[in-house]
């Protein structure tokens, strides 16, 4: 590989990851993940949260670390502000699980980045959560997501990766589309 | 040990080779084996490209234009070489064809088993039993609707109809009518619901947007003379991908240019997202409509960038300039069927082969025929017709012909090994069905 596939790769794993597709399409059971948070109140609407061990690839798998995030809201809502609101947790995840995605497409069609920056805004009428308003949603009314994108790639080019990432994107999916929620309650 | 046949108007019931349908990859089939001097037989459950009489629309027409449509041995000899075939003037087309061929087209007869026998395969029907050395499967593609399990959770208050229940609009209740699909099918049902005067909801998925017309010719004869639809299956990046992809959002006529998402807008249509959930009455939209539109916006430029390079050379006229998919203020989320008055629902979501009767170790998990280009994971087993099968155009009438002969052809080799092809066609030929002369000739066509 010469410098200039190196440096197109973005430090994205373009191998390994066709390597994966290749073998979880001959072995589709082993592509069966499982994600797990635990979750604890603390005070106040102050809760923490923390992520270490998840299911795949047919046996229980760790990150290097355990990662520990808090949840919380401003003082305008009487609280502590001990952490981000959960609410903008969902955009941080957007945002991670789109820029991953434009990282691996460009890799993957050898595209340079040079840069990537995202501003993502959420509009939410807090009527809802208030049940001020039984016409209005609890979520969002619409997200908007804003890229910059510095590659050595065409406009066009640009905004097939940033199109891709959204098709590709577990996070993007699970905002635009129904899921099933089961939330319940244990001795 | 053979007995007389006489169902199949034949002394014998062994023959070399069975072809499983009688629709233009079977026919064509036909005609390339005869060629050769292969003893063959065609079977057909219904009659002469029995999909097309029975499970059409009456206003389809081919997406090709009448100059491309063609098989081995016949091309289109009519007046207007520019039109576009409904489906009787296709059905003539294919009723001449046939009765021209030297085989024998058992119609009628419908399979209903195959499965290994020996070094060949038993091909039970309906009227008795044939012993084939080799069979070729040219059932078709689109067997069946294909509807997402999401239609067991409509409301029994919504009719649901699939494009084999629909012949015009008086077969879809008075009321709102959702379509969901936005391919060829769903966005031609679309068009003919609106203009008839009704209340059209279409939720677009993933789709392909092209124009009919492009720099001074139709996008078929682009697609051809960039040698876009002679790309082979093993050259194809995403093959999967490719076979999957849904038809172009097309209609055979030149009254139209761009049947797209804008144009069923300005008839009135109310554009969703993929229907995603249904909860009670409530039916759910993805938000992912304004990625879908994007990606199919992208492609078409792509594709006709591409185009634009070989035109540019042929010095074809300036090329057409398309506005974006434009949709008319933020695409809605959710619909109630009685608030919002759906009556109906047609799944315009694909069409699937349906090989419930091949009882041979061939099927994918998800049901797919596994098949290296056409050569069946099975000794002596074939077959054509299907998308993307050995080239982009394989799917196409006009496609056939290459796929066709490149089969038979693999097919004749099989039957004589190990003899060569000069040498007489051996009626001793029996217990070699070597996989391993199987498996050389496939690595043989993918180096062709």
């Amino acid at each position: 590989m010469n410098q200039a596939e190196i440096a197109a790769q973005n430090g994205v794993n373009v191998e390994a990851l066709l390597g994966a597709r290749e073998a979880l399409t001959a072995a589709p059971e082993a592509a069966c993940f499982t994600w797990r948070v635990a979750s604890e109140w603390k005070n106040g609407t102050h809760a923490e949260s923390s992520v270490e061990s998840f299911f795949g690839l047919g046996e229980e798998q760790k990150h290097v670390r355990e990662y520990r995030y808090d949840t919380d809201h401003p003082e305008i809502f009487a609280s502590a502000d001990k952490g981000s609101t959960p609410v903008e947790f969902i955009l941080v995840g957007l945002a991670g699980c789109l820029t991953a995605g434009i990282a691996a497409v460009a890799s993957h069609r050898g595209i340079r980045l040079h840069s990537v920056t995202a501003t993502v805004e959420a509009d939410m009428d807090i009527q809802g959560i208030l049940g001020i308003d039984g016409d209005v949603r609890n979520g969002f009314n619409s997200i908007t997501v804003d890229y910059r994108v510095d590659a050595d790639a065409s406009e066009a080019d640009i905004a097939a990766l940033v199109a891709q990432s959204q098709k590709r994107s577990a996070v993007f999916d699970i905002i635009t589309n129904p899921t099933d929620v089961h939330v319940r309650v244990n001795r | 040990m053979t007995t007389d046949a006489p169902w199949t108007g034949r002394k014998a019931d062994a023959v070399d080779v069975v072809v499983i349908g009688a629709g233009h990859a079977g026919l064509a089939a036909s005609h390339l084996l005869s060629r050769h001097g292969v003893d063959h037989v065609v079977l057909e459950r219904g009659q002469v490209a029995n999909a097309w009489r029975q499970e059409r629309w009456n206003s389809l027409r081919l997406l090709t234009p009448n100059w491309q449509t063609r098989l081995p041995g016949k091309a289109y000899a009519g007046d207007d070489p520019d039109g576009f075939m409904a489906v009787p003037e296709l059905v003539r087309f294919l009723d001449d064809y046939a009765a021209g061929l030297n085989a024998p087209v058992l119609t009628e007869t419908t399979v209903t088993r195959v499965a290994r026998n020996g070094d060949g395969y038993r091909v039970s029907t309906d009227r008795g039993t044939l012993q084939a050395r080799a069979v070729v499967l040219a059932s078709g593609a689109c067997n069946r609707p294909s509807v997402p399990g999401i239609a067991g959770k409509l409301p029994d208050t919504v009719k649901q109809l699939t494009p084999f229940d629909y012949d015009s609009p008086d077969d879809v209740p008075a009321g709102g009518v959702l379509v969901v699909g936005a391919s060829a099918t769903g966005l031609q049902l679309a068009t003919e619901l609106l203009r008839a005067g009704r209340d059209v909801t279409l939720a677009a998925g993933e789709h392909v947007r092209i124009p009919r017309q492009y720099r001074g010719h139709d996008i078929f004869y682009w697609l051809q003379r960039c040698g876009i639809h002679d790309e082979r299956y093993d050259q194809v990046e995403d093959l999967a991908r490719g076979r999957r992809l849904p038809s172009p959002q097309l209609v055979g006529t030149r009254e139209l240019d761009l049947l797209d998402l804008n144009h069923l807008a300005g008839l009135g249509a109310r554009i969703t997202g993929r229907l995603a959930g249904v909860r009670d009455d409530t039916l759910m939209f993805s938000g992912a409509l304004r990625n879908v539109c994007e990606l199919a916006d992208l492609k078409m430029q792509r594709l006709l960038a591409q185009i634009d390079e070989t035109a540019d050379a042929d010095g074809a006229p300036a090329p057409e300039r398309y506005a974006p998919t434009q949709l008319p203020g933020p695409p809605v989320l959710t619909l109630d069927t009685r608030r919002d008055d759906i009556r109906s629902v047609i799944w315009a979501t694909g069409f699937r082969p349906d090989y419930h009767w091949l009882d041979v170790p061939v099927l994918d998990r998800k049901g797919q025929l596994i098949h290296e280009g056409g050569v069946v994971a099975s000794p002596g087993m074939y077959a054509l017709g299907l998308p993307l099968m050995r080239r982009r155009k394989s799917s196409f009438i006009f496609g056939i012909e290459d796929d066709a002969r490149d089969i038979t052809q693999h097919l004749v080799d099989y039957l004589r090994w190990p003899f060569p092809e000069s040498d007489a066609r051996s009626s001793s030929w029996a217990g070699a069905a070597s996989c391993r002369t199987t498996q050389e000739s496939v690595l043989s066509m993918n180096n062709g």
